[in-house]
């Protein structure tokens, strides 16, 4: 492995972390510490064996830890907070304000569903390359992934159909409800 | 409100397209200097390990060497098979003790992995040692795992495992097959057993031709404590 390896697989770490995390520095911060931590374990990399692969497992795995750690702290849900969220949806259409929607949209997913939803659209990667970067068998990829979708299509409909107020939280956390919450 | 979706892939291309379009700019920014940085550790990480690799060479010539002229001593003074069968368990008490010693003061590079990465170091020094090795905790004791090594021994590869209290102190656990298998007619067990003979007192035992040595500079019922509570935990 050498460094030069890896620095081209950076852009796309880079953006897959901002798709992930919605937001520029938290994408940055994930990407070094994915580098720092590849870097110290190299040695657990199988040379011939997809540096590629290898890099967003090692992502992967940051990130979940993260989320959770974020999660036992907080005791919430990341939400969305519905002033800013309302005004973004009022304003005309363009392409700009149509990639904010989708990105509001996916950080609405549970962090699994959306892991999996990037890697197979965005990083075009195959069912089993992913369940090895999540660390979950092929089926639920397959069941997480239909998952994705269906929430995604449900919420880019509200969203462009009756903004903010009505737009609802996902399905599956039905434990813990609005996603939507207010802040201030 | 939707009852949970039947797995079933239902691929949506607007939906892909639309996240296939997501942040692509970002694909053609610059990398920042940070991160090009962080990649950058790798060269130095790869290099110290190299440097490690090379030192480890001469460290383990020097260690065969002397190990030569203990199993030619061996071999060439009179004997019979039990005699030749303690000599076997000698010299391996021995070799725990040369290794303690030439590591022990090491400052730099006291062990080849760390123990920060204790997974891959039993995997490694296990697919070495043909043996599922097991690394014990000692830390109630008060001894941290400070990492291992691989060594070379008369019948292949041992294993050396150190460990370090709060004070510095560092024990070793010394392990490996005392004969090569193709040669092994009765593969030995043994009670424990206190060896002083060398600068490091040990304690040393054998569970099937397979040999362990405890080495450290503690007093002989602290070394026997120890030595019962990595027994317990690896057999």
């Amino acid at each position: 492995m050498s460094h030069q390896a890896i620095v081209q697989h950076i852009p796309a770490m880079r953006r897959y972390a901002r798709s992930l995390t919605g937001d520029v520095w938290a994408a940055d911060d994930l990407v070094q510490d994915t580098l720092e931590r590849a870097c110290s374990k190299w040695r657990l990399w199988l040379a011939g064996t997809d540096l590629r692969a290898w890099l967003f497992t090692v992502m992967h795995n940051i990130f979940i830890s993260d989320v959770r750690s974020v999660q036992r702290r907080s005791g919430a849900h990341p939400a969305v907070p519905l002033e800013d969220a309302a005004h973004e949806l009022q304003a005309p259409p363009s392409t700009a304000d149509l990639q904010m929607d989708l990105q509001r949209c996916l950080l609405q997913l549970p962090p699994d569903q959306r892991a999996v939803l990037l890697l197979v659209t965005m990083e075009d990667l195959g069912y089993a390359e992913v369940a090895k970067i999540t660390g979950v068998p092929v089926g639920t990829v397959m069941s997480r992934l239909s998952r994705a979708r269906e929430r995604m299509r449900e919420l880019m409909t509200q969203q462009s159909s009756k903004p903010a107020l009505h737009a609802r939280a996902t399905t599956d956390t039905v434990a813990h409800p609005p996603a939507l919450r207010r802040l201030k | 409100m939707t009852p949970p979706t039947q797995p079933s892939d239902s691929p949506d291309p607007a939906l892909d397209a639309a996240l296939l379009s997501l942040h692509r700019d970002v694909l053609g920014e610059a990398v920042p200097p940070t991160l090009l940085k962080a990649a950058h550790q790798l060269d130095t990480l790869q290099a110290r390990t190299a440097r490690n690799r090379r030192w480890l060479g001469m460290a383990a010539s020097m260690v065969l060497a002397v190990s030569v002229g203990w199993f030619a001593h061996g071999a060439l003074s009179p004997g019979n098979a039990g005699y030749a069968r303690g000599s076997l368990e000698r010299e391996f008490v021995r070799q725990a003790s040369f290794a303690h010693e030439v590591y022990l003061p090491e400052k730099r590079h006291p062990v080849e992995v760390a123990a920060a990465e204790q997974e891959h170091l039993v995997q490694w020094l296990s697919k070495r040692l043909g043996k599922p090795l097991k690394v014990p905790s000692l830390a109630a004791q008060g001894f941290e795992l400070v990492g291992g090594r691989l060594l070379p021994g008369d019948a292949g590869a041992r294993a050396q495992f150190m460990f370090q209290d709060a004070q510095g102190q560092r024990l070793t656990l010394y392990m490996g097959s005392l004969q090569k298998a193709d040669n092994a007619t009765d593969l030995q067990s043994t009670q424990f057993r206190f060896e002083s003979a060398g600068n490091t007192p040990s304690f040393y035992w054998a569970e099937k031709g397979f040999g362990y040595a405890l080495s450290g500079q503690v007093d002989k019922a602290t070394l026997m404590a120890l030595a019962s509570t990595v027994y317990s935990q690896i057999h």
